[in-house]
């Protein structure tokens, strides 16, 4: 056994492609069949269209289903809205990561930074719906936590829809820009700040001109999560949206009525995403990472 | 930095108001399952312990953790042998398509889960005739888990470089040996990382599930989803939630002590 094992070892070590091509089988193969076939076929099913009786789809060629995702206006506006929302739910992570994120890696001492990192860090290990279904809780109008809590200060629960989702996804998504503008100040020397500070910038004008260069490819990189995480979502809109509809929801909706439709549909957070990467990519954002 | 002391204390305080937006909502949902009342209003007027013992003995739920659990171990042990050897492949050699292969294993995971869960189920169903199951999940969870076990292995490679592994085989180990007593050893903790953080991903997943589970699976995700608008299951799911917001402390605290490769278990 030993002197077999010996001699395939020595086979194989005087062969680096051999070993390269067993390295790569397994997961080149699920990857690229279980993966990015299934991706095609949807891809390809987008083009085609469906017996309006049995509700069948019927392989071919028709641009009939992008026709109507563009001339309806009813798709362009959840299209629209989701885009608005995703924005809003980044801009909303990073206004609140950012002071978040200064205050770990550059105020707190070295003892309580591990500790703020793991406070920070554990929400993402409890469960995407828990989270979610506590927000029901919050913002459920009298009987929830936000009016019982602000109502004395005027401040009155926005109830289930838009508000809501935005809360909602920038909650779930917080500790996504929390963590790499956190890693991108600790980068941050110090004595760039105190230079600063000693040729005269007050503290704001250190923060708009020296750390948020700096740390704006860490901001990309949160953003990524923030947007396309937000792009995708429909479970969120379901449970805290009231009759709000994403992207996410027409995709969910369609997929059993109307698959090539579906497909149609979900082209566009994959295009935008895309857009978005490409756009990150000539802004030159991740290279400094 | 020379903060002046208001701008110290300003954002002391901006952390603090941030981690109570953090905090406040999960501790609704713990306080929420004392609640003896059957309906949800705040704040709850009786607490009592009665929905936790009737959580435990729901058999929908004891069912719906073990498909959770019998999935995510599936899928984290499917992940775990291909992302390691896709680490292997793309920090030891050089080949065509290295950069098409490392962005084809972060798709799954960039992409939206409602893009991923259609095309599953439409390459399952339509194309290749198979009914969805628990074996469907498994498929889909192992795809999106894939990415971060080779982040985790991929990084570690990078760290170790390859001299260790040189000595051992000038002292005469052959490859087996020397990837069983100085690789793997080596390695453990960053696949330990990996393999909690796909268990994790796998464990919350809702949507590529929703759409690959076969009739009747529900992992535990689904039975919530299923049961959270049913107002007299309400406070089970109460119960159940509670318990998943108690036991996300687990994975961060093993994850604290027994790698410190990086503090976000390689999900960047």
């Amino acid at each position: 056994m030993g002197r077999v094992n010996n001699s395939l070892a020595s086979w194989m070590h005087k062969r680096p492609k051999v070993r390269l091509l067993a390295l790569l089988a397994a997961p080149g193969l699920w990857l690229v069949i279980a993966y990015l076939g299934a991706l095609g076929a949807l891809l390809i099913t987008a083009f085609f269209t469906i017996n309006n009786f049995t509700g069948d789809t019927i392989p071919g060629f028709s641009l009939g289903n992008f026709h109507d995702m563009v001339t309806d206006p009813a798709y362009r506006n959840v299209m629209f809205r989701t885009l608005g929302i995703a924005l809003s739910v980044t801009l909303i992570c990073s206004v609140i990561a950012i002071p978040m994120a200064f205050f770990m890696a550059k105020v707190a001492k070295p003892r309580s930074q591990k500790f703020l990192v793991a406070l920070v860090l554990t929400p993402l290990w409890a469960s995407y719906l828990v989270k979610i279904y506590a927000w029901r809780s919050m913002l459920e109008p009298k009987t929830g936590v936000i009016d019982w809590l602000l109502s004395p200060l005027g401040i009155h629960s926005p109830g289930f829809g838009g508000p809501a989702i935005i809360i909602g996804l920038s909650y779930l998504w917080l500790p996504y820009m929390i963590l790499p503008i956190y890693a991108g100040l600790e980068r941050l020397p110090n004595s760039l700040l105190d230079a600063s500070g000693d040729l005269g910038a007050h503290n704001f004008y250190t923060f708009r001109k020296v750390i948020l260069p700096l740390i704006f490819p860490s901001l990309v990189a949160g953003s990524m999560f923030t947007f396309s995480l937000s792009l995708g979502d429909y479970i969120t809109a379901q449970i805290i949206g009231g009759k709000l509809q994403m992207l996410g929801n027409v995709v969910y909706q369609n997929f059993s009525i109307n698959l090539p439709f579906a497909a149609t549909i979900a082209t566009i957070p994959v295009t935008i995403m895309a857009l978005y990467l490409w756009l990150v990519r000539r802004t030159g954002a991740l290279a400094s990472l | 930095m020379t903060l002046t002391n208001k701008a110290r204390y300003a954002l002391m305080s901006l952390m603090g108001v941030g981690l109570a937006f953090i905090y406040i909502p999960l501790s609704v949902v713990v306080i929420n399952s004392f609640n003896a009342s059957r309906t949800f209003s705040w704040p709850p007027t009786d607490l009592s312990l009665k929905w936790w013992s009737k959580a435990a003995a729901n058999t929908g739920v004891r069912q719906a953790l073990g498909w959770s659990i019998s999935a995510g171990l599936t899928a984290t042990a499917i992940a775990l042998l291909l992302g390691t050897c896709l680490a292997f492949a793309v920090s030891r050699y050089e080949f065509f398509g290295k950069g098409i292969i490392s962005l084809l294993v972060v798709l799954p995971i960039s992409l939206p889960g409602v893009v991923t869960g259609i095309a599953l189920s439409n390459a399952f169903t339509q194309q290749l005739g198979i009914s969805t199951s628990l074996l469907t999940v498994i498929i889909g969870h192992a795809t999106f888990c894939i990415v971060v076990v080779y982040n985790n292995a991929l990084a570690r490679l990078r760290r170790m470089g390859t001299s260790l592994q040189e000595a051992s085989m000038d002292l005469g180990a052959n490859g087996f040996t020397t990837f069983r007593l100085i690789t793997l050893p080596n390695l453990a903790s960053a696949l330990f990382a990996g393999g909690l953080l796909a268990f994790g991903l796998s464990f919350d997943e809702i949507v590529v599930t929703t759409f690959t589970a076969g009739p009747g699976i529900q992992t535990l995700p689904i039975w919530i989803y299923n049961n959270l608008f049913r107002p007299n299951q309400a406070p089970v799911v109460n119960v159940v939630a509670a318990t998943l917001v108690v036991f996300s402390v687990l994975p961060i605290y093993l994850s604290q002590r027994l790698s410190q490769d990086s503090t976000s278990g390689g999900r960047f």
